[in-house]
């Protein structure tokens, strides 16, 4: 008889995550404010500071540009540091080490340096934490050739690509959006691994595919059921990685349904559906679209207060549903 | 400041010794030649973009560098030359990448504001003024999480204290209480805005005071106050006592790059500090001292001249990396990836 499969939240995939990876390996340490006896702004690293030490569950100063160069740092002498930021819009703070030190370094010595770093961003909206505390700047970072920039969307996928994050050789940009934190599923027991650049498909169909990152994929599943009931068939692709960017997951997807939407919770220019988009009218899936590509992704201004401001601001299931239908009504 | 009225010889000289005086000394040299060489190798053409010289700072570099061990580890500024010779950095190499060829430090991808030998221990040059102060406090986390015996010292001009990475990096050193040494090569002018226009304390080591560690001021053109100084600081954070910052009062006689027209200073006052010139100060005050002989300065220079040309004719003759190449470096391969460990 198989065992009933344990269910995690997303914040405990990571906590179990963060764990293992300081079980297996002594050089893994974590850094971070209030990541310690106070178990992180969001509760994630919880109490492993009582199981590992204050050694390595380091509570840091307010200082998030001194912060993340320590980490560059200790990365660069061999460790495996892991820094929280407590919210992704801190990032602005350290861009200076991120962009400038940790993503350049491997190329600009040559490759004679490895900076095998992780940044964990709590990041999102929809907590009311208004504009300075909801932002999705992934983007920003896919846009740095010698970053990795990963969006796990699952506790299942949380841990395993977390464990492949701290062991990946490079900088990874690990974005955990805050609404998932308490988000259930299923997490296998012990070690384990995802790829940090993979795609994938979380419901097939043969319509219209909706590619969407974090957890834009929960309210992209909710759609495509909305549009079963309309007879309509939706692809789930979730990205799960930015940098580097699954094309062929997304290349085969599109050729199948012929048309595409994108749906992501950063600012709409210039954010991921820019580039899925340009990438699938390069490739020859171009041929194949039966309609105009389709971006939803965050209203042209900062995240607002009012929650009822808040929820227009950001692509919500609904769009998705007008959006795919819309798409549909293009003859093909 | 006078060197002339040295009664006996400096203390650094009696604990350091004859051999390692001249190794100093001609580290001194070393790094002056192999800037006038770059320099005029700039001239010729041979070197693409700009580069930073540090004419006139020697006494920093190998004051500081002479008291580190092959597994202690420094981190660079954009005035950089110095620091990496001073940590044992080979001249063919550094003008390999000066001259943007696959043989130097980095491959050429760094050129001259990005020299490093992370495995000799040179964590790097930096391009960004403060950018190498928060990463020498992660290696000293580092050193000190491994119980290795080593230091780290972080040098950085007088531009870097105003800068942010500075106080946190300072802050976060002091209260972790991190094996490094601060090392601020105060030469007056971040670029052309002097220290008086750019920053409210008179002396920048008064600026130790906030973090709780030692901060003195010293001469940074004289060998063996440096020495001193930073033997003083590298031993206190060997045993565990933390951080120092030392402000090094120098001079550099050139530019600040290739661009500069010297607006901003005079005449008489580049005068007063090429007369203080820290090459000359040192090999005058070993020579008074008894610690070197005339034929035996001879001898040092005429081999550092050979040296550099050899190192020339090597970059010269070094191949280009191939543009096939070009995105190579940019993350590690799966192959180093499944080594890892």
């Amino acid at each position: 008889m198989a065992d009933a499969v344990r269910e995690l939240t997303y914040s405990q995939a990571i906590q179990e995550a963060l764990g293992i990876a300081m079980e297996r390996d002594e050089r893994v340490f974590l850094m971070g404010e209030d990541i310690g006896v106070y178990g992180g702004a969001f509760q994630v690293t919880g109490d492993l500071v009582q199981r590992f030490g204050e050694e390595r569950v380091m509570d840091t100063p307010i200082s998030e540009l001194g912060g993340a160069g320590v980490a560059v740092g200790a990365a660069l002498m061999g460790r495996r540091p892991v820094y929280e930021f407590q919210f992704s819009d801190f990032a602005s703070l350290a861009m200076e080490q991120i962009v400038n030190q940790a993503a350049k370094m491997r190329f600009m010595l040559g490759g004679k340096a490895s900076v095998p770093l992780v940044m964990r961003f709590p990041s999102g909206s929809g907590t009311g934490a208004a504009a300075q505390h909801s932002q999705s700047l992934e983007a920003w970072f896919a846009h740095v050739p010698g970053l990795k920039v990963v969006q796990p969307s699952t506790p299942h996928d949380a841990k395993g690509m977390l464990l492949a994050a701290i062991e990946d050789p490079d900088p990874v940009m690990f974005f955990e959006h805050k609404l998932l934190y308490k988000m259930k599923g299923p997490v296998p027991e012990g070690y384990y691994t995802e790829p940090l650049h993979e795609a994938r498909v979380r419901r097939e169909g043969t319509d219209v595919t909706i590619a969407a990152t974090a957890i834009m994929v929960h309210r992209a599943l909710e759609a495509a059921e909305l549009l079963a009931a309309q007879g309509i068939s939706a692809e789930v692709v979730d990205l799960r990685s930015l940098r580097p960017l699954d094309h062929a997951t997304l290349i085969n997807s599109v050729s199948k349904t012929t048309r595409l939407i994108c749906v992501y919770e950063g600012t709409k220019q210039l954010g991921i559906g820019a580039e899925v988009s340009a990438m699938i009218a390069e490739s020859a899936a171009f041929d194949r679209l039966d309609a105009p590509i389709i971006r939803l992704g965050g209203a042209d201004c900062p995240l607002p207060y009012n929650p009822e401001l808040e929820k227009a601001a950001v692509p919500q299931v609904p769009d998705i549903v007008s959006a795919a239908r819309r798409s549909l009504l293009v003859r093909a | 400041m006078n060197a002339v009225l040295k009664p006996a010889a400096p203390e650094a000289y009696t604990r350091l010794g004859k051999a390692t005086l001249h190794k100093a000394l001609r580290q001194m040299v070393l790094i002056r030649r192999f800037e006038e060489g770059a320099e005029q190798a700039y001239m010729r053409g041979l070197v693409h973009g700009t580069m930073h010289l540090s004419i006139g700072q020697e006494a920093s570099a190998v004051g500081v560098g002479i008291n580190l061990g092959a597994q202690d580890c420094i981190t660079s500024t954009h005035r950089g030359h110095g620091h990496c010779i001073a940590k044992g950095a080979e001249p063919k190499y550094m003008f390999a990448e000066f001259f943007g060829k696959d043989t130097g430090y980095c491959r050429g991808r760094g050129g001259s504001m990005h020299i490093a030998d992370v495995a000799g221990g040179n964590l790097g040059a930096n391009g960004i003024v403060g950018g190498g102060i928060p990463i020498a406090v992660g290696a000293a986390l580092a050193l000190k999480q491994m119980k290795k015996p080593n230091v780290v010292v972080c040098f950085f001009g007088d531009g870097a204290n105003n800068e942010g990475a500075f106080h946190e990096g300072l802050n976060m050193a002091a209260i972790w209480k991190l094996p490094v040494v601060f090392v601020c090569e105060n030469n007056k002018y971040g670029m052309s805005t002097s220290t008086e226009r750019s920053t409210a304390v008179k002396k920048i080591a008064t600026r130790a005071l906030a973090y709780d560690m030692p901060g003195l001021t010293i001469d940074g053109n004289s060998f063996a106050d440096v020495a001193e100084a930073a033997h003083t600081a590298i031993e206190r954070a060997r045993a565990g006592g933390g951080p120092t910052l030392i402000e090094c009062l120098t001079y550099r006689h050139r530019g600040h790059s290739k661009s500069d027209r010297n607006r901003y200073r005079t005449k008489e006052e580049i005068e007063s500090w090429v007369e203080r010139d820290p090459i000359e100060l040192f090999q005058q005050d070993l020579l008074r001292h008894g610690m070197i002989e005339q034929n035996e300065v001879d001898e040092l220079v005429k081999s550092v001249e050979k040296e550099i040309e050899d190192s020339i004719e090597f970059a010269k003759d070094s191949p280009a990396p191939d543009i096939a190449s070009l995105t190579d470096f940019v993350y590690a391969s799966p192959v180093a990836e499944a080594a890892h460990g």
